[in-house]
């Protein structure tokens, strides 16, 4: 894990003085709200529907168990007893009062975590793989690059003031968990001839405009990566829209000038300050590594496991279904599904963080991870200690066996919380799961991913959901839009508009004869909703979803 | 003929606690059957603009719609009736206020 330097400890605690004494300016009413706003949002505060709401950063997901420890003391000191995790690796408190909000910063301070440009027109909380340097299929641990790139995006002068918001993700597999291909950068670490360098990816994002990102670069040399970086955000500061919110995004940008005149730009101006870049970046890159170096593996046959696997099959239908595949012999990779039936999406409270931490530390290497699907993640856990961890899980109401099936939704706040929804999201996740929990079909569906976002801005992804739902407010009313096919892997697809709407009562219904019509038309069991619907295509699930339609036109 | 104007309140969040306020004859109130109606545009706007300079006190004020055909301010639109509510996943916010409307 990352540690701070001197220099970062002394940053932390200046940047926090400097609010505190704003948050006190404004509370005695020397700021107004128009000069207060943009000084609490550069701390990751924004004013929600009925609270503050402080969203304080998780750097490429990854965190200890003392970290873990701190988010749950805060929950319960200054906060409602939960946090809210999000699809950015970042954590939500949804109601914190404003004048604590600085005593919220420091104990985060004290623990080297912070709200720093996790809102506002910067380069956001760089995001990563949260199976990083554990997972099976890595090429290289994607955090050392990710922390080398927040080093340099936090407080660069430069780019405070972007167009519009900018979130780069970063992965060192070829299996996409950092949804890269919808990230304003997508970086894919690459081998080539023996070197290491980066495929980038540039214009990808969700929102009102949904695009899927374009190579702009198939292998950039690992030393480059700085100057390309800066070149891409200097030529998009440039040429990014400001005269119009809705097409400032990079996108945007790519999409308007070509993606081949916007890449000639960034050549131009990479050529010019390449050799601005004089190595030091590369010391600070090694010097991150050794921070990230991979915990001691033990090796131990996994015969308690097996034992576990064959006499109770709950522990063994979790372990099928929340357990993946890790680098180190005996070692499995646990995500911890937030997603319990009925529950709130990626709410967890602080007794559920506290006992997290606790496992990570005891049978976890003491890492923790979050992920951009609102689980956590225990990266190395020894097989024989998953029986042990899987009980405790249990009793915490944390051992729900369904990641990757239909009730591990992704939602995002919606009307419940957000300023900006139109209609609520978390209602909906929750009859969902419980309407599937019900029907006992779940593990027979197999891998399905909803996703749910309660205004066009589509924190919730829908767009790269199999099933993607959009809240809307049809004449005072929520309604909610279907889409179907989805991707948010390698193979990133934006899903197709099923057709009009469904009210609140009938989105449920829909879903479920959605799910009905794949368990009749998939052509064997091994095929997913999402390889069905690529294979026949909108016509038979535009049936199920308006059957009278199809009666109308008969 | 001019179209009725339809009754309002102003409402805002509160500077320090954030939560949903309206505001009544005399301050403010977290109860929205407390509120002061207006059912007069040019009262309204009046209201309006001697709320927006109360910057110590609340912040982000506007007028929201409200039905007034029952025995107190009833939200037109479901947006309004959330922030008159509270959350619909827990029992937070106003709805932890012992008399919760
Ligand atoms: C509740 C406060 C939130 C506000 C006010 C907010 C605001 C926004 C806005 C305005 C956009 C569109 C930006 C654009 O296209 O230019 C957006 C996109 C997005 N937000 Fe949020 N959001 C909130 C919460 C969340 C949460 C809880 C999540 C995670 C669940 C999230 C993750 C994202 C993602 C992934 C996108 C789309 C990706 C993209 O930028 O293209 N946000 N958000
Ligand atoms: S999708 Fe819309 S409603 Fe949901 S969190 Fe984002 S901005 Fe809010």
């Amino acid at each position: 894990m990352y540690n701070y330097t001197d220099f970062d400890t002394a940053f932390i605690k200046e940047r926090n003085a400097q609010f505190r004494a704003q948050v006190e300016r404004r509370i005695d009413g020397s700021l107004t709200e128009d000069e207060f706003k943009p000084l609490r949002l550069m701390n990751g505060l924004y004013l929600q529907l009925h609270a503050y709401m402080l969203r304080v950063a998780i750097p490429y997901g990854t965190l200890n168990s003392r970290q873990m420890h701190v988010l749950a003391d805060i929950a319960d000191k200054w906060d409602k007893g939960y946090g809210h995790f999000t699809t950015r690796q970042n954590i939500q408190y949804n109601w914190p009062e404003l004048r604590d909000v600085p005593d919220m910063l420091d104990a985060l301070g004290a623990v080297q975590m912070h709200a720093i440009q996790t809102s506002g027109n910067t380069i956001r909380n760089v995001t990563a793989d949260h199976f990083a340097g554990a997972a099976a299929d890595e090429i290289a641990d994607p955090r050392p690059v990710a922390e080398l790139i927040r080093q340099w995006s936090t407080d660069h002068p430069e780019f405070q003031f972007l167009p519009r918001k900018f979130k780069v993700a970063v992965t060192g597999s070829p299996n996409d968990r950092a949804v890269i291909k919808a990230h304003d950068i997508g970086l894919r670490m690459v081998e080539r001839d023996g070197l290491a360098g980066f495929e980038v990816i540039v214009g990808g994002g969700l929102g009102r405009t949904p695009m899927i990102g374009k190579v702009l670069r198939d292998f950039l040399p690992r030393e480059d990566l700085l100057p390309y970086l800066e070149a891409i955000v200097s030529v998009y500061n440039l040429l990014g829209r400001r005269d119009n919110k809705y097409k400032a995004r990079i996108k945007i940008t790519v999409h308007e000038n070509g993606l081949e005149d916007f890449g000639a730009r960034v050549e131009e101006r990479f050529a010019l300050i390449r050799p601005q870049f004089t190595g030091v970046d590369q010391q600070m890159l090694a010097a991150i590594e050794s921070d990230f170096a991979a915990p001691e593996f033990r090796s131990a046959p996994d015969t308690e496991y097996q034992d576990a696997r064959r006499h109770y099959p709950a522990f063994r239908s979790w372990a099928d279904t929340n357990l993946s595949e890790h680098r180190a012999p005996g070692y499995a990779i646990v995500t911890i599904s937030l997603k319990a039936h009925g529950a709130t999406p990626g709410d967890a409270t602080s007794a559920q963080m506290r006992l997290m931490a606790d496992l990570a530390k005891r049978y976890g290497h003491d890492e923790l991870r979050i992920s951009h699907e609102q689980n956590v993640i225990l990266p190395h856990v020894h097989k024989n200690d998953l029986p042990s961890v899987y009980s405790a899980l249990r009793a915490a109401g944390l051992g729900t066996a369904n990641i990757g099936l239909i009730s591990d939704i992704i939602a995002c706040p919606g009307m419940d919380y957000c300023a900006l929804a139109t209609a609520r999201s978390i209602p909906i996740a929750q009859e969902i799961a419980t309407r599937f929990d019900e029907l006992k079909i779940e593990h027979d569906v197999g891998p399905l991913k909803i996703k749910i976002s309660g205004c066009i801005n589509a924190c919730g992804h829908h767009h790269v959901g199999h099933i993607g739902i959009l809240g809307l407010d049809r004449a005072g009313v929520e309604n909610y839009q279907i889409t179907l096919g989805g991707d948010h892997t390698q193979d990133a697809t934006i899903g197709e508009r099923a057709g009009p709407g469904f009210s609140a009562e009938e989105i449920i219904p829909a879903v479920e004869r959605l799910v009905m019509a794949y368990l009749d038309l998939r052509s064997e069991l091994g095929e997913t909703f999402l390889d069905t619907y690529r294979r026949l295509g909108l016509a038979p699930f535009k049936a199920a979803l308006y059957p009278e339609a199809r009666a109308n036109a008969a | 003929m001019p179209r009725a104007y339809i009754p309002k309140v102003v409402t805002a969040n509160a500077l320090l606690e954030g939560d949903v306020i309206y505001q009544t004859a005399t301050g403010w109130s977290r109860n929205l059957a407390e509120a002061e109606v207006l059912t007069d545009e040019a009262d309204a706007d009046l209201r309006l603009i001697d709320a927006s300079q109360q910057h110590d006190r609340v912040v982000g004020v506007y007028l929201a719609d409200v039905d007034i055909s029952g025995p107190t301010p009833k939200p037109t639109h479901f947006r309004e009736d959330f922030r008159a509510r509270g959350p619909s996943n827990y029992v937070h916010g106003k709805q932890e206020a012992p008399k919760h409307v």
